[in-house]
């Protein structure tokens, strides 16, 4: 089964930002990162992970009339929390996608704590449409 | 299935365009024939592993994609088309088994033709990078879609719009014309830059699944440069590029750290540079510019070669450098040599100059391009200024597209930043 987690940022999840880190926290939160990457890519369950530009970078786009596209910048509500990354990861069931996720969500941050992130697991519509 | 068996590899690669040609000459239809040598190949990477190398892999080649033609020929889908195709442009000898042991010598002409046709200035790069990988390179296009991260059904439909695009416009299975053949020729150079630096620079995501897109890149440049040989003014800037990537590919080793974070220029160990690779680079850029007017490529390699020459990072000749990059931003100007440039100038005269050089960038295309910000941060750093060198250190890293770029301009930020 197809799983995606998505990891999210914003005011709300109450961790400092990384300006705040030390050299040490950074590179520890970087190693991690790579860690899970290598692991997923090692037990096979690996499909896909992409980290998200800054969304300051974010445009929302609408079609205006004749189709022709309307771009408006951010910022979105400033309460909101943002996309900064996905995986999509194929593995045994939720029990293991939300393993999964909670080790994520523990990444080191600031003096090497657990950030204890957000993690959204969404299933991904990818089951055959009926049992053999 | 072929990636454990590079000696394949090796043998179809330089093929691949020969076959082509042979096929495209003889059908008239270079996409098609394209399509049937890509199958052919297919065919090969599963058997010969197994079953071995045939003793005439090219006549293997041509026979396999010349039945792969005539089925495409008989199909039902294409058939009026195909068939007023074949009947127009094949003698009627041509339907008897073709004469797989005779030496074409149009062989080196023909990859030559294919890789100005794959690399045709109508094309996006985009779409001539994968045609040029699949049709002169002889990669599959899963190996191409893997090397870009896209699926390789979109692959296979990005290069089938390009052949689309090549027959719509109506360029001829021909050397270009002597007039438009430096142009077309830019264009060439252009493609095989673009493919070594997407495998040298690694832009995208994690880098997992990344064929050696640098490796492949050397050798095109390499066939190409050979197959110039003898033509008038066309082999010194196919030199230039060829000595440039040798000359910087040498410092691969060197030029990543654990998790592929990038380690800078004054900081790699040099004990890890490629020498072989700068002895032939720096051979290859000494003839070429010994054989007269010296191009762009050939000054970028001037340049690495400088870089490569230094044995520590305090030796780098910089007022060398600085003048090189005054060389080429009159020859091509263009906002990232001004930057470089800029960059040179501020380790012969002092950050003050470098960054009153970056000033102008700043209103130019440059402008929120994370390179800028990136170099005036060490400058800044260099002139004792660490509050805004930190500042631009963020800036860069929140604009950079590459994460392991982001990696290293954050931690360059918190490392200034602890030392405040």
């Amino acid at each position: 089964m197809k799983y995606m987690l998505l990891m999210q940022f914003g005011p709300q999840s109450g961790i400092a930002p990384m300006d705040a880190w030390s050299p040490e926290d950074i590179k520890a939160h970087i190693e991690f990162m790579h860690d899970v990457n290598r692991g997923l890519v090692e037990a096979g369950e690996f499909v896909d992970a992409q980290g998200l530009a800054m969304p300051d970078q974010a445009r929302i786009v609408r079609a205006g009339e004749g189709g022709v596209p309307v771009v408006t910048d951010g910022p979105f509500p400033e309460t909101k929390e943002f996309l900064v990354g996905y995986w999509i990861v194929d593995c045994e069931g939720p029990e293991r996608a939300y393993a999964l996720a909670a080790h994520i969500s523990a990444a080191p941050g600031l003096n090497g704590e657990p950030l204890n992130m957000p993690i959204e697991v969404r299933q991904v519509m990818a089951a055959p449409a009926q049992e053999l | 299935m072929n990636a454990s068996h590079p000696h394949v590899d090796d043998l179809l690669r330089p093929l691949t365009p020969q076959v082509v040609g042979v096929l495209t000459r003889r059908f008239g239809d270079f996409g098609a024939a394209e399509d049937a040598v890509q199958e052919a190949l297919l065919d090969a990477l599963a058997q010969w592993p197994a079953e071995g190398v045939p003793d005439n892999p090219k006549g293997w080649l041509i026979q396999v994609a010349y039945r792969r033609m005539i089925e495409q020929v008989r199909g039902e889908q294409a058939r009026r088309r195909r068939e007023e195709l074949v009947a127009a442009r094949s003698p009627a000898d041509h339907w008897t088994s073709p004469a797989v042991d005779r030496v074409h010598e149009a062989d080196g002409d023909d990859t030559l033709v294919m890789l100005f046709l794959s690399c045709h200035p109508a094309l996006t790069p985009a779409s001539a990078i994968a045609l040029t990988l699949r049709a002169v390179g002889g990669l599959t296009t899963a190996e191409i879609g893997k090397a870009f991260m896209v699926p390789e059904a979109t692959m296979a439909q990005r290069i089938s719009r390009a052949k689309q695009r090549i027959r719509a416009s109506g360029v001829p299975f021909r050397m270009p014309e002597p007039e438009e053949r430096s142009a077309r020729l830019a264009s060439v150079l252009h493609v095989l830059y673009l493919i070594f630096n997407e495998g040298y620079a690694a832009s995208g995501g994690l880098g997992l699944h990344r064929v050696e897109l640098s490796r492949e890149a050397i050798r095109l440049a390499r066939t190409l440069h050979r197959l110039l040989r003898g033509f008038p003014h066309g082999d010194g800037e196919a030199a230039g590029l060829l000595a440039l990537m040798l000359l910087t590919d040498a410092r691969r080793p060197a030029r990543t750290g654990p998790g592929g974070v990038p380690v800078p220029l004054a900081e790699q160990d040099r004990g890890l540079w490629d020498r072989e690779a700068i002895a032939e680079g720096t051979a290859l850029l000494t003839a070429a510019l010994r054989r007269g007017a010296a191009g762009p490529y050939q000054i970028q390699a001037a340049i690495a070669a400088v870089h490569d020459e230094a044995a520590t990072a305090e030796e780098t000749d910089w007022p060398q450098i600085l003048a090189l990059y005054g060389l080429l931003e009159r020859m091509s100007p263009n906002p990232m040599v001004s930057l470089n440039r800029a960059v040179a100038a501020a380790m012969v005269h002092g950050p003050a100059t470098g960054l009153a050089l970056l000033e102008p960038l700043a209103d130019g295309p440059l402008a929120g391009h994370h390179r800028l910000h990136a170099a005036r941060a060490h400058l800044l750093e260099m002139a004792g200024d660490l509050t805004a060198a930190v500042a631009d250190y963020r800036a860069a890293a929140g604009l950079t597209a590459s994460i392991p770029e982001r990696d290293h301009l954050t931690m360059r930020a918190a490392r200034l930043a602890a030392s405040l």
